[in-house]
C-alpha cells in the first residue's frame, strides 16, 4: 500500500491524458454554479434520475423473468410475485417506480411553469424535456400492455383504436399498429420491443441533451433571475455555489426522503387503493369480455378527459394531443418578461391556479365513470385547460409585474412574507375560520380512526412511562 | 370494433346507474393469523379446489407459510401423494362449460380484482331463487352460474323484495331455514376463506409486512444523517 501513494492521482492523469474526465466533472459537479436558493421544486429534477435508473435496474431483473407472450405473460408475472427470490419487491419497486416517475415529473415540470424556467435561454430545455415527457408517456403505455390483464388489453384497444377516427387511413394505421386485427400477441411483442430497448434509450439519450444543454445556459431558480449577470472577479456567479457538494447533499436528503415515501408505498399499499395497480388488471386479458368501465392509469386520465369531453371520437383525440403539444409551445406563448411567479402580477397566478385545478380535476374525473355531472365538468375543465395556453399571449403581455430584484433574496423570504401576508392579517383570518376549525375537529375526533389512534397513542404513552429505560428519555 | 368500444364509453353512465347490489361488509383480514388461514384452507379444500384452481399456488408455499408438517398438508388436501405442483383443478374447463355455462375462473388473484368485501359479501348472499339452474342466486352478482356450495353451513336465505318505481329491488336477505353453523359461526368460516383467499392472491405480502417497517425505519435514520450532513455543508453558505 505504501509504494503506491499517488496512485490514484496517477490513474486520474492517465485517463485524463486520454478522456476529459476532469472537465466533465468540474462542468457538470464541481463547478457547476447552481443558484443558491433552490427551494423544494428544485428536487424533482434530480429524483426523475433517480426514478429511472430505479426503472432500468429493475425492468432488467424482471425482463429476466418475464416472458412477452399472450399464452405467457400473465402467468410469468405471478411467477415473478411469487416464486423468483424477491422478485415482488422488483415487480412493486417498477410498478410504484412507473407512478413516482410520472408524481415527479409532473411536480418538474410544474416548478417550470412556476418559476418561467422555459423562457428565454432555456427554451430548447423545455423543448428537450417535453420530448421526454411524450417518450415517457409512450413508455408508461406500452409497459402497462405487458402484464396482459384486462386493464392492460382494453385499454390498450381503446387508444390504439383512436388512431382508427384519423379520415381515410384510420383502420390500417389501426392494423399496422397492431400487426393484427386484434390486440394479439404480436402487439404484445412489438409493445415488449419498444419498452425494452427503443423508448428507454430515447430516454437516455434526451436526459444526456436536456443536461448537457441545461448546464449551457445554467439553472434558473426561484427569483427567476439571471446570477451570471452578476460574478466576482475569478468569474464565479456571486449567487452561485457549486453543484458539488452543496447540492450533492441536498439532493441525497430529499433522495431519502422521496425513497422513504416510495417504501411505504411498496411495502404497505404497492397497489395504492387501485391507483398504482388497477384492480381489474388481476385478471388475465380476455378479448370476449369487456370491463364495466375502462379507464387509463391515473397519470393518463387528465387527458382521457379531454378526449371523453369532446362528442366526436377524431375530435377527442386531435383535442387529446393538442393538450400534450400545446405544452411544447409555453415559451412563445408566454409574453411576459418577468421569469419568477413571485414577481408576476396577479392575472399570470390566478391563470395558473386555474390551469392546477383543471389539470387535477380532469385527473380525477377521468378515474370516474362518466355520468352526465362528470361528463359536464369535463367540458368546462377542457377549455379552462386550453384557455389557459391559448388567452396566454394576450394575459402576459399586459401584466402588471413587480420590480424584479438585483440579486437572489437570501435567506428567502417565508412564503406569508413574500406575499403580503401580515401577522394583523393572518389573526384576522384566524378568529374568522376558528370556529370552522373547531367544528371540523370536533368531527374528526368523533370518528373512529382518531379513537383508535389516540387510544393507541395514549398505550404507547403508558407503556413508555411504565418502562424503566424508556421513562429517561421523557 | 372502434364502434362498438365508443358505443361502450357512451352508454356506460347508463349501465352503472342501473346497477343495484348488496352493500357491501368488510371481512377481518389477518395475513399473520395463521389458524384462520389454515381453517380457510381447509374450507377451500372441502368446498371450492373442485371447480375452482388455483394454478399459481404452490402446495409447497402452502406448507412453508402456513407451517404444517406434511401430515397436517395431508388432512387438508387429503388427495395430495407428494406436496408438489400447484393447487389445479381436477374439473376439465370443457366440462365446466358444459355444466355452468361457462368455464370456472381460476381463483389465484381473483380476491384482488373484485376486492375482500365484494368475495366476503359474495359468499354470504346466496339466496333462494327458484328460476335459476341451481335454484339459488345472488344478491351482489344478480343471476351467477355457481351453485350456493356452502349451503348446508348457512342453511337456506330468501330475499325480502319491494317494489320500487315498478321494479322489484331487493331490502334484505332473511334465513328462513337454519344450517349446520349458526349465524356467527358461518360468517366467520366465510371470513376465514376470504383470509385464506387474500394470502393466496398474494403470498409475499407476508415477508413485504414483515420487513416493510425495517426499510422504513433505516430509511428514516438515512434521511435524519442525510438532513445533519446537509446542514454542516450549507453552514459556509451566506
Amino acid at each position: 500500500m505504501n509504494e503506491c501513494k499517488d496512485c490514484g492521482s496517477r490513474l486520474l492523469a492517465w485517463i485524463d491524458e486520454r478522456f476529459p474526465l476532469l472537465k466533465v466533472w468540474n462542468e457538470h459537479f464541481a463547478k457547476y454554479y447552481a443558484p443558491k436558493n433552490f427551494n423544494f421544486w428544485y428536487f424533482f429534477g434530480s429524483l426523475a434520475l433517480l426514478v429511472l435508473v430505479n426503472q432500468i435496474l429493475t425492468g432488467i431483473w424482471l425482463t429476466m423473468n418475464y416472458k412477452p407472450s399472450a399464452d405467457r405473460a400473465f402467468d410469468t408475472v405471478e411467477i415473478i410475485m411469487r416464486d423468483v427470490d424477491w422478485g415482488w419487491l422488483i415487480r412493486y419497486m417498477h410498478a410504484v417506480g412507473a407512478s413516482m416517475f410520472f408524481i415527479v415529473v409532473y411536480m418538474h415540470m410544474f416548478r417550470g411553469m412556476l418559476y418561467g424556467s422555459y423562457k428565454k435561454p432555456r427554451e430548447l430545455v423545455w423543448l428537450l424535456g417535453m420530448s421526454m415527457y411524450v417518450a415517457l408517456m409512450a413508455e408508461a403505455f406500452m409497459g402497462y400492455l405487458l402484464p396482459w390483464g384486462q386493464m392492460s388489453y382494453w385499454g390498450a384497444n381503446v387508444i390504439i383504436s383512436l388512431f382508427g377516427a384519423i379520415p381515410v387511413i384510420g383502420d390500417d394505421l389501426v392494423t399496422w399498429i397492431r400487426g393484427d386485427f386484434v390486440i394479439s400477441d404480436v402487439t404484445l411483442n412489438r409493445f415488449f420491443s419498444f419498452h425494452v430497448i427503443a423508448v428507454p434509450l430515447v430516454l437516455v439519450f434526451l436526459v444526456f441533451l436536456h443536461i448537457v444543454a441545461l448546464h449551457k445556459v445554467g439553472s434558473n431558480n426561484p427569483d427567476g433571475i439571471d446570477i451570471k449577470a452578476k460574478k466576482d472577479k475569478n468569474g464565479v456567479p456571486l449567487d452561485g455555489i457549486p453543484f458539488h457538494p452543496y447540492y450533492t447533499v441536498k439532493d441525497l436528503f430529499a433522495a431519502t426522503v422521496f425513497l422513504t415515501i416510495c417504501a411505504w408505498i411498496v411495502f404497505y399499499a404497492p397497489d395504492f387503493g387501485g391507483f398504482f395497480l388497477e384492480h381489474p388488471n388481476f385478471i388475465p386479458a380476455d378479448p370476449l369480455k369487456t370491463p364495466e368501465h375502462i379507464a387509463p392509469v391515473w397519470y393518463f386520465t387528465p387527458f382521457y378527459s379531454i378526449l371523453r369531453a369532446i362528442p366526436s371520437k377524431f375530435g377527442g383525440m386531435l383535442a387529446m394531443f393538442a393538450a400534450i403539444i400545446i405544452l411544447f409551445f409555453l415559451p412563445w406563448l408566454d409574453r411576459c418578461s418577468v421569469r419568477s411567479i413571485r414577481y408576476r402580477g396577479i392575472t399570470y397566478k390566478i391563470a395558473l391556479a386555474l390551469f392546477l385545478i383543471s389539470f387535477l380535476s380532469l385527473g380525477y374525473l377521468g378515474t370516474i365513470p362518466p355520468t352526465p355531472t362528470a361528463a359536464f365538468f369535463g367540458i368546462v375543465f377542457t377549455i379552462v385547460y386550453f384557455a389557459f395556453f391559448l388567452f396566454m399571449p394576450i394575459y402576459t403581455r399586459m401584466e402588471i409585474t413587480k420590480p424584479v430584484p438585483e440579486r437572489v433574496v437570501w435567506p428567502p423570504k417565508p412564503f406569508l412574507e413574500r406575499e403580503g401576508w401580515t401577522p394583523a392579517l393572518a389573526r384576522m383570518i384566524w378568529k374568522i375560520m376558528r370556529p370552522f376549525f373547531e367544528k371540523l375537529a370536533a368531527i374528526l375526533q368523533s370518528l373512529p380512526p382518531y379513537k383508535k389512534a389516540a387510544e393507541a397513542w395514549s398505550n404507547t404513552q403508558t407503556m413508555i412511562k411504565n418502562n424503566k429505560i424508556l421513562r429517561k428519555f421523557l | 370494433m372502434k364502434h362498438l368500444i365508443f358505443v361502450l364509453l357512451v352508454s356506460l353512465p347508463g349501465l352503472v346507474a342501473a346497477e343495484l347490489t348488496a352493500p357491501l361488509q368488510s371481512p377481518d383480514l389477518d395475513v399473520f393469523d395463521t389458524e384462520s388461514l389454515r381453517r380457510g384452507a381447509k374450507l377451500y379444500g372441502e368446498r371450492c379446489i373442485g371447480c375452482h384452481s388455483l394454478k399459481h399456488m404452490r402446495y409447497k408455499r402452502i406448507q412453508k407459510d402456513l407451517k404444517l408438517s406434511d401430515e397436517d398438508l395431508k388432512t387438508l388436501f387429503p388427495w395430495l401423494d407428494k406436496p408438489t405442483g400447484t393447487m389445479t383443478t381436477a374439473m376439465p374447463p370443457d366440462d365446466a362449460e358444459k355444466w355452468f355455462g361457462l368455464p370456472t375462473p381460476d381463483l389465484s388473484e381473483r380476491i384482488r380484482a373484485r376486492g375482500a368485501d365484494w368475495v366476503y359479501t359474495f359468499l354470504r348472499s346466496f339466496y333462494q331463487d327458484d328460476g335459476r339452474p341451481f335454484g339459488v342466486n345472488n344478491w351482489v352478482f344478480n343471476d351467477v352460474g355457481m351453485p350456493h356450495v356452502l349451503w348446508d353451513l348457512q342453511g337456506t336465505q330468501k330475499a325480502v323484495v319491494k317494489d320500487e318505481k315498478g321494479t322489484p329491488v331487493i331490502k334484505k336477505l332473511e334465513l328462513v331455514s337454519p344450517g349446520s353453523l349458526t349465524k356467527k359461526e358461518f360468517d366467520l368460516a366465510v371470513n376465514d376463506l376470504v383470509n385464506f383467499l387474500n394470502y393466496v392472491a398474494e403470498p409475499a405480502q407476508i415477508k413485504r409486512k414483515k420487513i416493510g417497517k425495517y426499510v422504513l425505519f433505516y430509511l428514516i435514520v438515512l434521511a435524519f444523517i442525510m438532513y445533519r450532513l446537509k446542514k454542516v455543508y450549507w453552514k459556509e453558505i451566506h
